[in-house]
């Protein structure tokens, strides 16, 4: 729309130049909205066989840490409110407190993925795997379990897994920010990159406060 | 720069093939023209790949008996396919042909190439509103036709297109591949959603408000936000379909409790809107074509946007009709039947109202006009057989028939493929600047609408009589409608080649083109022919309604050629 001559070596003048918070922001919600369908077909394959396996259901529930579970839980809900932190921080343009937060926002995903990991490993150790023997060094002991409950812990690793992965792209997204808030081009006139990339956590950690619930607390 | 567009524009400017040269000023532009352009290079070979395998599949059909007494005639083309032979590799072709016309063409053809190129000019911009992710759309689309390719390469599927479990879940074929490939493929369709929404959203010239729209953006911002929505749920269906098979989760397996209808519902909640993702666009670039070649102002505007967020909306709502034999419960059957009525309304609505445009219109039987004219003929069609299908007791009749195959080609090939071809007839000469054989794209046109009816109202009527769908082999008494049907698909496939062999030809060869050859009133129109890397010199001032035709006609005949 601008003189084209000025802009001939780019290949786009206008949206080098025009700069649309409130587009990106529309667009990321947009691309939010398409997690929150993912997540919610495997919540509804849940709830379909949470209501035909309700006993089996119940009975592997029981054998996950809550304790676990629980920490986790506070992890993430603290790593939002760190996260939410750091971007009051870049609007009152404190780069620093900012960065901080944001590595804190990190230490608590690894933290998060460490509990996990710790987890999955006892379960993998019990027999509670979908794999062979050779590969977890105990043969499943699932399949000689009732079906409810093979579909369950089949379930809990698929969806924590996916979440799991999710935290890990989360902090790679934090992890770009930090990048851009330390060379300045995100900055308390142009916030979007940071906000999305809140956004983005605090669906991670949204998703987990129904995952958690939904696996270790059914009684 | 209403009426003194044609004048104000220098003669002397930079189109956007010329501003930079060089492939790679191709591989990494930005765009949205060169974009659309890429992708119509690369989904037309993809259609005339997949038509290529429809006619083989109708080779092998063409006699009866062929896999019983031992002659299928699809076992010349084995070595292509890794040896494979007899049924197996019918099921192979048949898949491959589905996959490719789905994923790899019908769903991206129309917002892809011409929402790409077309939706920013019409709307005012210099560009979509996320120019770097349309590029990565564009990488994603051909990374998941790469993959889709390599599948078949190391010996191909057979599960066809809908990869139903159980029986995907326990194949020998390679299903990692093409499961990997659609799920690549939904990404960039995605993207491509995410884009157009926020592009309609935040880039239209200031002074266009919502209902001044042309008819196309709102399909195309229907269509994006099923995109949006329902991608996703396939998404998550292949992950856990490949799960399943990488280490049996059970979620789609009886033997562990888990349920294969689930596989079947969750599939369709994606891929029923998805027949929308294809059609609504389709149905936009026909409101566009009417009104222009009927020299009058569209009829009905806000049924029509309207109608396309209802058939959004009701789209998404009916899926389970395809599972009407699956074992659901009588009430859900019931329920989803009734759904499937009310979503005829709106597409009805929009047939009428494009028939009341050309009422009293002055017609020009322009070949995208022809187009259009053989898409209502054929969509009603299509349409009032769907209604065959969604009505309960009719439906598991000819469930699994050929008759449904008839039905699914009507509305999809008949529908969007027929208005691929128009809206590439129609903007061909905005795009390239140059315009071609009307006569010749005519005959065309009819040589395809005589083979098509051939081909598939055969398949309608052995679906009644019972022949089932995706059979390689079939009883004397099919013989001969089946060769009936075959020699169609020869004709309708003649006519495809003779249009695109008409159109390769002229994208060099053709007469130039001015900058408005049919006498339309949206933007598109108004800047030069092919467009400069911005769309448009200035900012579009004063612009008229989309479908403003006395004004435009009031402007006298549109040259199509310069220089007649």
């Amino acid at each position: 729309m601008t003189d084209l001559s000025a802009h001939s070596d780019l290949e786009h003048g206008g949206h080098e130049i025009h700069y649309d918070p409130e587009g990106c922001k529309i667009g990321f919600w947009l691309f939010l909205f398409t997690e929150v369908f993912l997540f919610g077909m495997l919540f509804i394959a849940f709830g379909v066989y949470l209501t035909g396996y309700k006993a089996d259901f119940q009975a592997s529930s029981a054998m996950l840490d809550v304790k676990m579970g629980g920490i986790n839980t506070l992890v993430l809900l603290t790593s939002s409110l760190t996260m939410a932190l750091a971007i009051r921080a870049v609007q009152v343009d404190k780069k620093g407190q900012s960065l901080f937060l944001m590595l804190v926002t990190i230490g608590f995903a690894v933290v998060f993925c460490v509990i996990k990991y710790f987890e999955w490993t006892h379960k993998f150790h019990t027999g509670i795997h979908l794999g062979s023997a050779e590969t977890f060094g105990v043969p499943s002991v699932l399949t000689d379990m009732p079906r409810g409950q093979q579909l369950y812990f089949g379930l809990y690793y698929v969806m924590t897994g996916f979440h799991a992965f999710h935290v890990l792209v989360g902090s790679i997204l934090i992890m770009v920010a930090m990048y851009y808030v330390a060379n300045g081009k995100v900055n308390k006139d142009r916030i979007t990159l940071i906000e999305n990339a809140g956004l983005f956590w605090h669906l991670v950690d949204l998703v987990w406060i129904y995952l958690f619930p939904l696996f270790y607390l059914i009684k | 720069m209403a009426s003194d567009a044609a004048v104000a524009h220098k003669q002397d400017y930079v189109n956007f093939f010329n501003t930079k040269k060089g492939i790679m000023s191709w591989v990494w532009t930005i765009d949205h023209k060169r974009i659309g352009i890429m992708y119509m290079c690369a989904i037309t070979f993809f259609f005339l790949l997949a038509v290529c395998l429809g006619l083989l599949i109708r080779g092998e059909l063409m006699v009866p008996n062929a896999m019983t007494d031992g002659k299928p005639f699809l076992d010349v083309f084995s070595p292509l396919f890794g040896g494979v032979t007899g049924g197996d590799l019918y099921n192979r072709v048949l898949t491959l042909h589905g996959i490719i016309m789905i994923f790899l063409f019908i769903i991206p053809s129309i917002p892809a190439i011409f929402g790409n190129f077309f939706l920013p000019i019409m709307i005012g911009a210099d560009d979509v509103a996320f120019p770097k992710l349309n590029l990565l759309s564009w990488y994603c689309y051909v990374l998941g036709a790469i993959v889709a390719i390599i599948s078949v390469a190391v010996g191909g599927i057979d599960t066809g297109w809908t990869f139903y479990a159980p029986y995907s879940a326990n194949t020998s074929a390679n299903l990692y591949l093409p499961l990997t490939a659609a799920f690549i493929l939904g990404w960039s369709s995605i993207l491509t959603g995410i884009n157009f929404v926020v592009t309609i959203h935040r880039l239209r010239v200031k002074e266009m408000g919502w209902f001044e729209m042309p008819l196309f953006c709102w399909a195309l911002y229907a269509t994006s936000w099923i995109q949006v929505v329902a991608t996703p749920v396939v998404g998550i269906t292949l992950i856990l379909l490949m799960m399943e098979r990488f280490m049996g989760i059970g979620i789609f397996d009886p033997a562990k409790g888990g349920d294969p209808v689930l596989f079947q519902h969750m599939f369709w909640i994606y891929s029923h809107p998805a027949v929308y993702i294809m059609i609504l666009p389709a149905m936009g670039v026909v409101s566009e074509i009417i009104p222009v070649f009927s020299r009058k102002t569209i009829f009905g505007y806000k049924f029509i946007a309207f109608s396309s967020i209802a058939i959004a909306l009701i789209g998404s709502l009916v899926w389970a009709h395809h599972m009407f034999t699956a074992g659901m419960a009588y009430e859900a059957r019931v329920l989803f039947s009734l759904l499937t009525f009310f979503v005829a309304v709106p597409s009805a609505i929009k047939v009428f109202n494009w028939i009341f445009t050309m009422f009293r219109g002055s017609i020009k039987m322009d070949p995208p006009m022809v187009f259009a004219v053989i898409f209502i003929i054929l969509f009603s069609i299509g349409g009032f057989s769907g209604l065959v299908n969604g009505a309960l007791a009719t439906d598991v009749h000819i469930h699994d028939t050929s008759f449904v195959v008839g039905h699914f080609h009507y509305v999809m090939f008949g529908g969007t493929g027929v208005i691929f071809f128009g809206a590439m007839l129609y903007w061909f000469p905005k795009m390239f600047g140059r315009m071609y054989n009307k006569t010749i794209i005519n005959i065309s046109a009819i040589m395809f609408f005589v083979g098509f009816n051939t081909l598939y109202g055969g398949m309608k009527l052995m679906g009644l009589n019972g022949m089932p769908r995706r059979y390689a082999d079939y009883v004397v008494e099919y013989a001969q409608i089946q060769k009936i049907s075959t020699h169609g698909s020869w004709l309708m496939v003649a006519g495809i080649f003779l249009m695109f062999g008409t159109l390769f030809y002229s994208v060099f060869k053709g007469k130039k083109a001015p900058d408005n050859p049919w006498g339309g009133a949206t933007l598109e129109w108004t800047v030069q022919t092919p467009p400069p890397l911005l769309n448009f010199d200035e900012q579009p001032e004063n612009i008229r309604g989309a479908y403003d035709y006395p004004e435009v006609v009031a402007e006298g005949e549109p040259k199509e050629t310069v220089g007649v």
